[in-house]
């Protein structure tokens, strides 16, 4: 064997080493299945499990965000003595100051532009003289749109870290300004319980209780001669007067005294009756102030808000410090609710409600059956390719048979080595490996032939084929791995994971078809010394 | 040695117009069939709306479960038996905005009242609106971007005609499955979008093939016309073209056979596509090449010089390109 073939041998058998040990050892040196199974990852759709689209609705974090605006500014505004009529919300992104006492014009405008720099004054036209109107800024309200969504990410994953569900993805999705986030659950088949868990937004609040019960929400309005005023709002109860079927209502402080991000911890736990109820702690911080908005308003009611519907509303006996309680209304509970409120509240509260967009269970009955129809359907391809390629080629189908089967083990290496998934449409990619490996070495032998009818020996024959068959082999390539490319940047999940084999397969392809074949040949002709016959 | 083709001399670019004839044709009729369908039938993933995929323990009747889907406000769901198990494909098309999975819950439930702890559920997919409108620019735009990179490499390698000639058949090819595709009655989902662009990935391999041995053959043959050029460089790759196709054709024809339900419309996309995508590199972008070269060879000298194109002999007899300005002041 002369220098340069044993160098091309070596580095065959290393590259082939290299990818069986990452498929069926790493990271140690003893094959094992159970290394195997983990080193060649499989999508959901083989392995079964729940992949899920997800869009933050970050118009609420907006509107949450110009609430809290309005409230510090009102309290800016009083605190310096200006006065002014109302203060309303106009859109998600902007609010009105109506009325504002014009000889305080200046004190308004320094707390404009001191305390609120991130936001533009828009309109000095009102109805009533002295009215501002501002609007967050553009780029303050991206940030903010980014801020949900990267939040939503972190609330989510805590939440489901807790449920133990194991090798989650949670990543964003789409484009910019898509607010999509993608879940992936491997293993989940009924996602209902972790869709619940996702979607509640959990927002803890405690408000004072103004006046209540009553029976509707145009009886609490009614109650304050038809308007309501600013610093309150009408709350539904999940709890319910024995005697009627309708809700109860109450009148709140639109403020809240305490609020999710102010928990330390939360536990599911029974009310006095005995029913599943969730137990709070509060940080110092909010411990401190619950100690004196409680100690400041004994006698009063105080309802315990989640996501906008007062769980119950227990009157303040005396001062509380650190901690409460959720009850579940009349009915109390389910334990699983109480279990799962718990977990919610701990792992804090999503900025914005979610939408589902896009969702898809695979049961791991169906991944088992595709994976077996993929292989199947494998097998069936290489062995009808080999045959064929062994009875028409003769000798030389022994080549492409080791160039065919080389290729796999790369393929199947490298996508270890990226740890990429193999999904469905991933083998039908692998599928196609195979049908391009065909072409490469049908195309160097039909030339190989032709060369030989020509009258060349069989070693000139040989490197005359492949060196004209190289620029041939590099063209198809190169146009087939651009159109893979477009695939993998501009498509989406199952077109993701058929351009990802697709490629790999070609550029191993490239390999296996012209490196390792071409030094099968080139070794079989000099062993024969000088000769002249070639089996193909 | 077994040879299937030895020695070829078919004169190909000579059936240009009996080419022209039967792509003009089987796209005619993929039209004719797409307008009186109304339109593509899109499968789930590009209008919205929820598949679900149920394996039942005895073999279920199917009339039975269209009845419970209808009484739980699903009569247009269409639940389908599939073949070899005992598994019923369902689907509900339309999905709501702010919850896509509202349909499953719907087509589950409905199953529950009729078959209770008789099945279980495969798979359940439910995608919103919003979603499938993306999912169709996104397979439009990769699509558009995969042929102009092709266009561009081919362009760059060849001369641009020769890239122009590639796409265009690549264009010809995947009209042609869509067509066929309508009239066969398919969905197309992403899966045969993944089809499709694998297919143009095929057509375009084919056709640098040929042109790769037509610009090889050009070099060394500089006294022969482009015509005898580009028949030979076809005959003499012919066998491996046949070959390639065959073997490329055996493989998805294992994928139709045996890949199951999921991949079936993406194995009948293939299946179409290698046939078309061989056809084409012969039937349409070497014929394009040539009609383009003859034209342009012609009428350069006529405009620099009437009066010698008016004299000078008529363009070799053994091209009839028709198309070709003639000059008629002979």
């Amino acid at each position: 064997m002369n220098k340069r073939i044993l160098r091309r041998f070596l580095i065959t058998l290393g590259v082939t080493l290299l990818c069986v040990w990452r498929v069926v050892a790493y990271p140690g040196l003893v094959p094992s299945k159970a290394r195997l199974l983990d080193n060649v990852k499989l999508g959901l759709d083989l392995r079964g499990g729940t992949h899920l689209v997800l869009q933050v609705v970050t118009d609420d974090a907006i509107r949450g965000e110009t609430d809290q605006a309005i409230e510090s500014m009102r309290q800016e505004l009083n605190k310096r003595n200006v006065v002014f009529r109302q203060m309303t919300r106009m859109q998600n992104n902007t609010f009105q100051v109506v009325g504002v006492d014009p000889s305080k014009d200046n004190d308004f405008r320094s707390v404009l532009n001191e305390r609120f720099a991130d936001w533009d004054l828009i309109s000095t036209a009102g109805e009533v003289p002295n009215t501002y109107t501002v609007r967050l800024k553009p780029t303050q309200e991206q940030g903010y749109r980014a801020q949900a969504v990267d939040q939503a990410i972190n609330t989510i994953r805590n939440r489901i870290d807790q449920l133990g569900v194991g090798e989650v993805v949670i990543q964003k999705h789409g484009g910019p300004g898509e607010n999509e986030i993608l879940v992936q659950l491997p293993g989940v088949d009924d996602p209902a319980r972790v869709k619940g868990i996702m979607q509640s937004t959990a927002q803890l609040e405690l408000k004072l209780v103004e006046s209540g019960p009553y029976p509707s929400a145009a009886a609490a309005v009614q109650n304050y001669g038809g308007v309501l005023p600013a610093n309150l709002e009408v709350l539904p109860s999940v709890e319910r007067d024995s005697g009627s079927s309708e809700g109860t209502y109450y009148a709140v402080q639109q403020v809240a005294s305490i609020t999710g991000r102010d928990l330390k911890g939360a536990y599911p736990s029974r009310d006095e009756n005995g029913r599943p109820a969730v137990s709070f702690n509060l940080n110092a911080d909010g411990a401190q102030r619950f100690g004196r908005v409680t100690g400041e308003n004994i006698g009063k009611m105080l309802a315990i808000v989640l996501d906008k519907r007062i769980q119950s509303a227990p009157r303040i006996n005396g001062r509380i410090t650190d901690s409460g309680i959720i009850t579940g209304g009349a009915a109390g509970f389910a334990p699983q609710a109480a279990q799962d409120l718990a977990l919610v509240l701990r792992s804090g509260a999503l900025p914005a409600s979610i939408k589902y967009l896009d969702e898809e269970v695979v049961g791991p009955s169906l991944g088992a059956d595709s994976i077996r129809a993929g292989l199947v359907a494998a097998i069936v391809a290489l062995v009808s390719v080999i045959a064929f390629m062994l009875v028409y080629y003769k000798l030389s189908g022994v080549n492409a048979t080791v160039a065919m089967i080389l290729n796999l083990i790369v393929l199947f290496g490298a996508l270890s080595y990226f740890g990429a998934a193999l999904t469905l449409p991933g083998i039908a990619g692998v599928i196609l490996t195979i049908g391009v490996g065909i072409d490469s070495n049908v195309l160097i032998f039909e030339r190989i032939r032709e060369e030989l009818r020509s009258g060349k020996t069989a070693l000139s024959a040989v490197v005359t084929s492949f060196s004209r068959v190289f620029v041939t082999l590099v063209d198809t390539h190169l146009a087939a791995l651009i159109s893979a490319m477009f695939l993998f940047l501009f498509g989406t999940g199952p077109v993701k994971g058929f351009a990802v084999t697709l490629f790999i397969g070609l550029v191993s392809n490239m390999f296996t078809a012209v490196f390792v074949s071409r030094t099968l040949f080139e070794w079989v002709l000099n062993r024969q010394q000088r000769a002249q016959t070639l089996s193909i | 040695m077994i040879e299937l083709f030895r020695d070829v001399r078919i004169n190909w670019l000579g059936k240009r117009k009996l080419f022209l004839a039967i792509s003009g044709t089987v796209m005619l009729l993929g039209l004719i069939s797409l307008v009186a369908k109304g339109g593509f039938k899109y499968g789930v993933d590009f209008k919205g709306g929820t598949i679900v995929q149920v394996r039942f323990k005895q073999k279920p009747d199917i009339e039975k479960i269209r009845q419970l889907l209808r009484e739980s406000g699903a009569p247009d769901s269409q639940p389908q038996e599939l073949a070899g198990r005992n598994d019923v494909l369902i689907e509900l098309q339309g999905a709501k905005e702010d919850d896509a999975s509202a349909g499953r819950s719907v087509i589950i439930s409905a199953l529950n009242k009729g078959f209770p702890g008789q099945f279980e559920v495969l798979s359940a997919t439910s995608i919103g609106p919003k979603v499938g409108d993306d999912l169709k620019r996104q397979a439009v735009f990769a699509t558009l971007y995969a042929l102009g990179g092709i266009l561009i490499y081919i362009a760059f390698r060849f001369e641009w005609i020769y890239g122009a000639a590639a796409v265009f058949a690549v264009f010809h090819d995947t009209l042609v499955t869509l067509g066929l595709f309508s009239i066969f009655n398919r969905d197309i989902n992403l899966t045969v979008i993944a089809a499709l662009l694998t297919l143009v990935g095929y057509s375009v391999n084919d056709t640098i093939v040929v042109f790769d041995r037509v610009r090889e053959n050009l070099k060394i043959r500089r006294r022969d016309d482009l015509e005898k050029i580009m028949n030979d460089s076809i005959n003499q790759t012919l066998s491996r073209t046949i070959l390639t196709s065959g073997l490329t054709f055996l493989t998805v024809l294992a994928l139709f056979v045996f890949g199951g339900e999921i991949i079936n419309h993406f194995a009948f996309a293939m299946v179409i596509g290698i046939i078309v995508g061989t056809y084409s590199s012969i039937a349409i972008a070497a014929p394009l090449v040539l009609v383009y070269t003859n034209i342009r060879g012609r009428a350069v000298p006529q405009v620099a010089a009437p009066a010698r194109a008016a004299v000078s002999k008529a363009p070799v007899s053994k091209a009839p390109v028709s198309k070709a300005p003639r000059p008629k002041r002979a």
